[in-house]
């Protein structure tokens, strides 16, 4: 032995292969424990890890519905759904937060609200490999420059979507209303599950009324993905059901005309068809972009908006309450002959003031002089308050408020306009209830030419005219005219629900048509100039509504102060007079008096529609062989 | 008793020799361990996801690896017993180089950059060199060792782990440990002190936890105990790679059909968890073939052990064959969730070089221990 000792070298040799033994049978057990382990996942549990496998790899998503589009009535698009790109992060994927967002600021301008937006989905729990938004919106030089810085941005992606576009947003902003990311509260009403997919929801106008009818039905797709959440392939769809494609009355023709004949002042124009209710223009000028707010619109925008002195978000044909003044005037003397306060011929003497009892207070006419003997013709014709004072107190304000209940004024009386105020039709109970006192003869007085207490939106205003034209026919206002799929209109239109207004001699309808009609054709009529050398015959009946009060707190220049004083200028009209194809009501703030700025708003907007457009599609018709727009009319 | 006098290899009384024992391999083992090694770049083709260069990088280390192994079978185990004190003490010069001056990556140091030679792992090499160590110093005396003898070759075990342990490497500590303790086994300590030893590895543990193991550890042991606790996490893992095996049923889904590894679900999925790809795809049966492979490998180097001439080169063959099987037992248990994660690739399998060269090394020895035979005593 090299190491000097004894060694039993047999011995060693079956103490070894007995411990060999030993470790055989180690090994065989703890590779048996090993197969059992295997046995027990994979024959045992199969079905167990089977279904975990499946549940990792298809995953089900939603697929939003695109977006109803909505077409004019001429098919014109007013609202459509195009791609619009954001930059999303996939933290697990991104080397340093910090750094990639500092980049990323470097190349965008993140506002503080997504990024503080970003920050908080960062910290939530969620799934690894889930994509947070960080910035939508992005204009083509952002997409090309993060193109460009992709390869040192790991983890950030431009991600497409489709988001709702108004084409002409400045003109049908506030006829249509738009679209917004769906806010905390709107989460709470609307289905999580059709809105699994959706981030958009109507906000406003016939966006928000017609949002179950625009926004469709949820998809979805089995998808398989890898860890990333990277879809791979689709395992299986089902379709999203597209929101329906809806076709409204407006004109955009007649729509921009209106905001052209409106340029530069502030004001609005509502035209009816009185056929139908359709709403053939509803303009608000100025009007303004409602594609800033689909995705978002900025603190500074906004600002810039909102304190905009001409108030371009404020809808004044749905939300504008004006004293109508002596565009009543026709709704009154329906009033009062039916009521018989007065009749066709009753004449009475006008010497420029009136009062309720001698040496009392003394109610101006707008003519100094007076118009000497008036009948109801003449004082239409001529806007004789003095004759309209009379008739007021003899009817007293609960016939007065009979009547104009009526005509729709008091009420939100279309059907799918959304945010329509409903002006106020003053009564002795509201004013006992609102102002503590009782209703004095000379409330009366004042409601008699439309002032006091009693406000009108534009909106009511051309319904009642077109109440008029239609000779006591009620139809409520409405935008929407057909559903192109096959959904049924009345399925979504609201009922109307007002009965008409007859009176006991139908014949006096004409009658108060035609003293309307002498306001635009007779030879004192108070819009006889805006109805010059016209080839068909319109009614119509012009008023000026004085501005009260300037709020305190607003400072305007010395210059805008008195243009801002001046009284406000109405129209309401309707032509033909025999078979009216159009009624109108037109406001014109500031504007001076109503015959001279508003009347010939009115002929521009009655001209275009009796005879320019039908003009155009004849020469259409007849050019192309298209016959599609022909049935408009 | 008639062995040192008689040398090997240009006797006049040797048998016709094969090519085989010219070169010094035993075509048995040569033969299952190609038959793993072919079998593995195939699942590494599924595992790495189709990346052709990964197989083929791994093709290379192989053939390195070969040849490592045919250079140790050259060698005579004599040289490895007069080497073992002195590489030994360069191999825990080495560790304490690397505590040192050490690099690494992702807080723990196990690299060696010495300038003129590759980096290598100084804790690597002491796989081989623990049980040559230990093998030397209890072959110099009679077996079964005294008590005392087993407590210096405890020490000369738990200084390199203890090293191997503050690098922080717990994996390969632990298979550097094995080497030296199924030495000390095959020397035969009694059972009585095995039994004494496992209570007091049992009553240490809890030791062990509050004042050895870090909190990642802890959190891997925590999360083999209940995955569930902490899902997208640190029990990722395991729950995936279970999800992998148990999907795959008795059949498996086919060759590059595995959802789990293929959709990225898994991860590690070409390195220590490749395992879960097998099972994904071959399904049970596949796992069988693959133990069977194994217990072959290991029977096969066992009978090496147990036919050896002396007790160095038995001691030295049986170690390394456990230390092989201790990789498998780590690794698979690992995967399909019965041990906490630790960082133990699937021998052979795994993508990756450096545990390659080792463990072919091993083999090399293993074939070196066979073919170089003194006759008499054979």
């Amino acid at each position: 032995m090299p190491w000097g000792e004894f060694k039993d070298v047999a011995a060693e040799r079956r103490l070894f292969q007995r411990r060999t033994m030993v470790m055989v049978c180690v090994v065989l057990v703890m590779l048996g424990l090993l197969v059992a382990r295997m046995y027990q996942l994979q024959v045992v549990e199969h079905d167990i890890y089977t279904t975990l496998s499946d549940k990792n790899r298809v995953q089900v998503q939603s697929v939003a519905p695109p977006r109803g589009l909505v077409y004019d009535r001429n098919d014109e698009l007013l609202a459509e759904n195009r791609p619009v790109f954001g930059v999303t992060l996939v933290p697990e994927r991104v080397d340093g937060m910090e750094e990639t967002l500092a980049q990323l600021e470097a190349l965008l301008d993140i506002p503080e609200e997504d990024m503080e937006r970003f920050q908080r989905r960062l910290r939530e729990p969620r799934r690894p490999f889930q994509p947070i938004p960080l910035r939508y919106d992005l204009n083509e030089e952002e997409i090309a420059s993060l193109a460009v810085h992709r390869h040192e941005l790991p983890g950030v992606e431009v991600s497409a979507e489709l988001v709702r576009y108004y084409p002409h947003s400045e003109l049908t902003a506030h006829a249509l209303g738009f679209v917004g990311r769906i806010n905390r509260e709107e989460l709470q009403r609307i289905d999580p599950v059709n809105y699994a997919g959706t981030n958009y929801i109507g906000k406003s106008g016939i966006e928000r009324f017609y949002e179950d009818l625009l926004h469709g039905q949820v998809g979805y797709q089995h998808v398989e993905t890898n860890a990333r959440g990277r879809t791979l392939r689709v395992l299986e769809r089902q379709n999203p059901v597209p929101g329906e494609d809806i076709q409204l009355h407006l004109d955009l023709r007649l729509q921009r005309l209106a905001h052209e004949l409106l340029d530069g002042r502030r004001g609005a124009i509502v035209a009816i068809e009185p056929d139908t209710g359709g709403l053939l223009a509803l303009a608000s000028v100025p009007g303004f972009d409602a594609n800033q707010f689909v995705t978002g619109i900025s603190v500074a925008d906004y600002r810039a908006l909102s304190t905009d002195i001409d108030k371009p978000l404020f809808n004044r044909a749905l939300r504008g309450q004006y004293p109508p003044g002596s565009t009543m005037k026709p709704m009154l003397a329906v009033a009062a002959l039916d009521s018989g306060a007065t009749t066709r011929d009753k004449t009475i003497w006008d010497p420029g003031y009136f009062q309720l009892n001698t040496g009392g207070r003394r109610y101006r006419d707008w003519k100094r002089g007076g118009h000497g003997w008036v009948d109801l013709t003449d004082a239409v014709a001529q806007s004789c308050d003095i004759y309209f004072y009379e008739i007021a107190v003899e009817m007293g304000v609960d016939t007065m408020y009979d009547y104009l209940s009526k005509f729709g004024f008091g009420e939100d009386a279309a059907l799918d306009v959304s945010g329509a105020l409903s002006g106020l039709l003053p009564s002795r109970d509201w004013k006992r209830a609102v102002r503590s006192e009782p209703w004095y003869p000379g409330d009366s007085v004042n409601l008699g030419i439309g002032q006091g207490f009693m406000l009108a939106t534009p909106l009511q205003l051309a319904t009642a005219t077109s109440l008029i034209a239609n000779r006591g026919h009620w139809v409520e206002p409405r935008l929407l005219k057909s559903i192109k799929g096959d959904r049924s209109t009345e399925e979504f239109l609201p009922p109307g629900g007002h009965s008409p207004l007859e009176l006991k001699n139908p014949d006096d309808w004409e009658f108060v048509v035609d003293a309307m009609a002498e306001v635009m054709h007779g030879t004192k009529g108070t819009a006889r100039g805006a109805a010059r050398g016209a080839s068909y015959r319109m009614a119509g009946k012009t008023g000026t509504a004085q501005v009260f009060s300037l709020a305190e707190d607003e400072e305007y220049e010395e210059e805008d102060v008195r243009e801002r004083l001046r009284d406000h200028a109405l129209f309401v009209g309707f032509a033909p007079v025999d078979d009216p194809q159009i009624a109108v009501a037109i406001i014109v703030e500031n504007g001076g008096g109503g015959s001279s700025t508003a009347a010939p708003v009115a002929r521009a907007m009655f001209d275009a529609w009796l005879q320019d457009f039908p003009g155009e599609e004849k020469a259409l018709v007849s050019g192309t062989g298209s016959g599609g727009a022909i049935d408009a009319e | 008793m008639l062995s040192k006098s008689l040398s090997t290899s240009d006797h006049p009384l040797s048998r016709p020799r094969s090519l085989w024992s010219v070169f010094h391999i035993d075509p048995i083992l040569l033969a299952l361990l190609l038959l793993l090694i072919g079998g593995g770049l195939v699942v590494l083709f599924s595992g790495a996801d189709r990346n052709i260069e990964v197989v083929k990088a791994q093709g290379i280390r192989m053939g390195v690896a070969l040849v490592v192994m045919l250079v140790f079978a050259q060698l005579d185990p004599a040289v490895f017993r007069r080497w073992a004190p002195w590489l030994y003490l360069a191999g825990v010069a080495g560790l304490a180089a690397v505590l040192l001056v050490g690099v690494g990556a992702k807080g723990a140091q196990r690299w060696l950059a010495i300038p003129g030679l590759p980096r290598f792992q100084p804790s690597e090499l002491m796989k081989l060199v623990m049980p040559m160590m230990t093998a030397w110093y209890l072959s110099r005396h009679f077996l079964p060792p005294t008590l005392s003898r087993i407590a210096v070759a405890l020490v000369i075990v738990l200084a390199p782990m203890a090293m191997i342990i503050l690098q922080p490497d717990l994996g390969t500590s632990l298979l550097v440990g094995a080497a030296g303790i199924f030495v000390v086994f095959f020397a035969g300590m009694s059972w009585r002190l095995i039994a004494a030893f496992a209570a007091l590895v049992s009553v240490s543990a809890p030791l062990m936890w509050f004042f050895v193991m870090r909190d990642y550890q802890k959190q891997r042991v925590l999360t083999l105990l209940d995955p569930q606790s902490d899902p997208l996490g640190a029990g990722w893992n395991i729950i995936q790679s279970k999800t992998a095996i148990g999907s795959g049923g008795l059949e498996g889904k086919g060759w590059l059909q595995g959802t789990q590894s293929h959709l990225e679900f898994l991860p590690e999925s070409h390195t220590d968890f490749i395992v879960a790809v097998l099972a994904e795809e071959f399904g049970f049966i596949g796992m069988l073939v693959l133990m069977a492979v194994y217990l072959l490998i290991i029977l096969r180097c066992l009978y090496i052990a147990a036919t050896a001439q002396d007790s160095f080169s038995r001691l030295l063959a049986g170690a390394l064959t456990m230390t092989f099987f201790i990789y498998i037992f780590v690794n698979v248990g690992m995967v399909s969730g019965l041990l906490p994660v630790v960082g133990v690739p699937l021998p052979l399998i795994s993508y990756g070089g450096t545990s390659s060269v080792t463990l072919m090394a091993a083999f090399g020895v293993l074939m070196s221990i066979h073919t170089h035979r003194r006759m008499i005593s054979a």
